[in-house]
């Protein structure tokens, strides 16, 4: 069974409830067409599990294949620093097919980002080496495509579509709940 | 599959319409063998594009990934062309599955290789190898800790 390595830690981006029984991690890439049909997926099972959930997003941009992965990727930490990476994060993942530079930094103006502040941190090199660290743990992880689900630190090995992924949380918060 | 400890079984195949690659010109580099079973079926394909993100992770290591399958050269120049991807394509086409049957990865059944990984060191010892099973992308985490082991053993005897 593959491990989500490290485990979930202060550097990465929470939403919902951080001590909630489901802890759902998603490797992902921004221009990835498959994560962008995980996205509201993902939306619905955060809204049905409510405080029930943890969800985390870790960067697994595929570069070679998807040009504007890496850089989508940046924008949302540069917004992160903002405080706004799950505002930029939809919006990214919202527009996928458009995620050229000009793009994305209307993006980030439309969440009301401070625009100087964001063109200047986009730049950092802190930013790409927290991008390339996601990146690396997701191949220690044993990711082996996008997008790539951990469910309470295990890899998750079924399908994700068609409500399967919801289902299957669902049934382990019964049974997490019943035992 | 054959043995760990072994030398690697020389062999020459195309890896561009008109070049060719023998395993035994790759001196002074460690050798990642990704058998797999056709170009453009959903797996390969995922585990390809894995592979070609990770140019950085082999050189740092000082290998080289290579991909056989028993497609043609024209298969995988368009393969290649189509995905972008940074790293030889061997054709293992005529005679069909030579070297899949030489490194005992080849599936008499469906005329295609096995998806099977090989890490070979510097001196063309096979060091690590990984059978998966064939609907099943073995990722890249398996061939990291080999090639980890093998650099951080030389630093060890050293």
């Amino acid at each position: 069974m593959k491990q989500l390595i490290p485990v979930v830690n202060s550097n990465d981006h929470v939403a919902g409830n951080s001590l909630a029984t489901i802890e759902l991690v998603e490797y992902g890439d921004y221009e990835c067409p498959y994560c962008g049909r995980a996205y509201p997926l993902v939306k619905d099972i955060q809204q049905k599990l409510g405080s029930e959930l943890k969800f985390v997003f870790r960067n697994f941009p595929l570069s070679k294949i998807h040009p504007h992965a890496f850089q989508a990727a940046i924008a949302t930490e540069a917004a992160a620093l903002q405080n706004k990476f799950w505002e930029m994060h939809d919006r990214v993942f919202e527009n996928q097919k458009i995620l050229d530079d000009e793009n994305i930094f209307l993006l980030a103006m439309s969440i009301g980002l401070d625009p100087e502040r964001f063109k200047n941190d986009i730049e950092k090199k802190s930013l790409k080496e927290k991008v390339e660290k996601d990146f690396d743990s997701g191949i220690r992880s044993g990711v082996n495509r996008t997008p790539t689900f951990f469910i309470n630190g295990e890899k998750y090995h079924y399908d994700w579509e068609d409500g399967q992924l919801l289902k299957y949380v669902q049934g382990l918060l019964t049974h997490t709940s019943v035992s | 599959m054959l043995p760990i400890g072994i030398i690697a079984p020389d062999f020459e195949l195309y890896s561009t319409p008109d070049q060719t690659l023998r395993l035994s010109e790759m001196t002074d580099k460690k050798v990642i063998l990704a058998f797999y079973p056709a170009d453009w079926s959903p797996v390969c394909d995922d585990q390809m594009t894995l592979y070609n993100e990770m140019g950085k992770y082999f050189t740092e290591h000082n290998a080289q990934l290579i991909g056989i399958s028993v497609d043609s050269k024209w298969s995988h120049l368009a393969f290649t062309e189509s995905r972008k991807f940074h790293f030889p394509l061997l054709a293992d086409f005529e005679p069909k599955g030579e070297v899949a049957r030489l490194y005992g990865v080849y599936n008499e059944k469906t005329g295609e290789c096995k998806r099977a990984l090989y890490v070979i060191d510097e001196d063309k010892t096979i060091r690590w190898c990984y059978l998966s099973p064939v609907g099943i992308n073995p990722g890249a985490d398996g061939i990291l800790n080999a090639l980890e082991e093998i650099d951080n053993l030389k630093i060890v005897n050293q």
